[in-house]
């Protein structure tokens, strides 16, 4: 074992996983496939949807993948980053929207 | 201005120094040639000589960062009209259908449109690698959209990008702008508009060290937003794989990008490309008559394969047409994907 959680090398190990279950690993991969082919969106617009949920979830993994996969596909680095600031925006929105909760709570107990 | 690696007396400015990075430096990448073998090929021969591509000059009024001229304002490397006389004569084989000028800028070979002139009258079927600015760099270029159409010479163009930051950063300051108003002038004397046999065709090359994505799906996007933002049709977009070698390896040993882009050609692999290299069916000439493979086997003065003859001045065909074409490393870079090498994707 490394002596870190992350290693950049292991994204593209990523496929082995399918050593120790392969038809669960078989069957993710083709959905994974399926899902950024090109339909209803291309597979360009999914590429930025990935890159802004990989900031969202906070991936080291994905944000190398989409990073590079986006700006190949062709979108500029002021796109990219306002796709990190929706990511940004809607994690911080899902922070806030619970201080209704909170504010809530706090007039149901307080005097 | 930029210069070029050979006026800057770089060591990638010599063939020989280019082909030890690539041949030595990553010793555990397998070879191109065994690489092909293990689909069966243990060499590689044309399928015939169809297009003969004639490197006219190294001189451009470019000097764009992947160049693998290493072209520029300052290159004085200039095809004569006497080495002209001798394409004149070897093109007169009827399997040559088409002549591919390229350069550098090729318009700025004082006998290119003599050049041109001479060929059409042998009923060749002319291509000519236009870089677009070269169409404002002076007035006596301005009517070059008229000169084209006149010899109904298919343009082919680089713009590897449909936004100025983009292709700016790869081909300098201010190409975008300039380019576009090239191609507007060539759409006005009806290049790209309709099925007049006027074709204008643009090539994508990554501007960085990646490969280039679906080329259907850029072409798509090019002719959307072209034409949204600025009224330009054109007929095709090829996607092409930039080659490791001269400019581009500069960039790429400078970046840091080197063996992450020689690891990315090679694990896009795709043997359905290897016999449509572009080496199967062209000849590759260049300035001073010496005949290679390809234009990228040029630029590494790889020159073709004896018995096979290595200038104009003993043009065989048939011996042409029997040689071994040279493979090196760099050879990956047209078998990437859909594989590209000049033309575009040429696989599926
Ligand atoms: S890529 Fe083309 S336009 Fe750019 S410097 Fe080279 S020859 Fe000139
Ligand atoms: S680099 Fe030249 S010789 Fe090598 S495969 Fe491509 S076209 Fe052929």
């Amino acid at each position: 074992m490394a002596n870190h959680y992350y290693n950049s090398e292991d994204l593209g190990k990523f496929g082995n996983i399918g050593e120790y279950q392969k038809p669960l690993a078989d069957k993710f991969f083709d959905y994974y496939g399926e899902v950024f082919k090109n339909g209803a969106l291309t597979e360009k617009e999914k590429s930025l949807i990935a890159l802004a949920v990989a900031h969202a979830v906070q991936c080291p993994y994905c944000i190398d993948a989409y990073s590079a996969d986006a700006y190949e596909k062709g979108y500029s680095q002021q796109q990219m980053m306002e796709a990190v600031h929706v990511a940004a925006a809607i994690k911080g929105g899902a922070v806030l929207v619970h201080g209704v909760q909170m504010m809530n709570k706090v007039k149901e107990i307080a005097m | 201005m930029i210069k070029s690696l050979k006026v800057l007396n770089h060591n990638l400015s010599n063939a020989d120094n280019q082909l030890s990075i690539l041949e030595n430096e990553l010793p555990r990448q397998t070879a191109f040639r065994n690489k092909i073998a293990a689909f069966g090929y243990t060499a590689l021969q044309p399928s015939g000589i169809e297009v003969f591509q004639i490197n006219i000059g190294k001189m451009c009024n470019q000097v764009c960062k992947h160049c693998h001229v290493d072209a520029g304002p300052d290159r004085k490397e200039i095809m004569t009209i006497e080495t002209m006389q001798l394409c004149l004569v070897a093109i007169q084989n009827p399997t040559i259908k088409t002549v591919d000028l390229t350069g550098g800028a090729p318009e700025l070979n004082p006998n290119f449109r003599w050049f041109v002139t001479e060929i059409k009258k042998l009923g060749k079927h002319i291509i000519v690698r236009c870089n677009l600015t070269i169409i404002l760099a002076n007035k006596k270029f301005n009517d070059l959209p008229d000169f084209f159409k006149l010899h109904q010479v298919e343009v082919v163009s680089s713009l590897p990008s449909f936004t100025a930051q983009r292709t700016d950063s790869q081909r300098g300051d201010g190409v975008f702008n300039d380019s576009i108003k090239a191609l507007q002038m060539l759409n006005a004397v009806g290049y790209g508009v309709a099925n007049n046999g006027l074709i204008l065709n643009l090539v994508y090359n990554p501007a960085g060290a990646f490969l280039p994505p679906s080329q259907a799906a850029l072409e798509t996007e090019y002719k959307t937003e072209l034409f949204k933002n600025f009224g330009i049709t054109f007929n095709s977009l090829f996607a092409i794989t930039n080659m490791p070698i001269s400019r581009y390896l500069d960039y790429l040993l400078v970046s840091g990008n080197y063996q992450k882009y020689m690891d990315k050609l090679i694990a896009a692999f795709n043997p359905s490309a290897i016999n449509n290299v572009m080496c199967r069916n062209t000849i590759s000439v260049s300035w001073d008559g010496f005949l290679y493979d390809c234009d990228f086997n040029q630029m590494l003065d790889l020159k073709v394969k004896y018995p096979a003859p290595q200038h104009l001045s003993e043009f065989n065909i048939q011996l042409l047409n029997t040689r071994n074409i040279v493979l090196k490393q760099h050879c990956y870079g047209c078998t990437a994907g859909a594989g590209s090498s000049c033309g575009g994707a040429v696989a599926i």
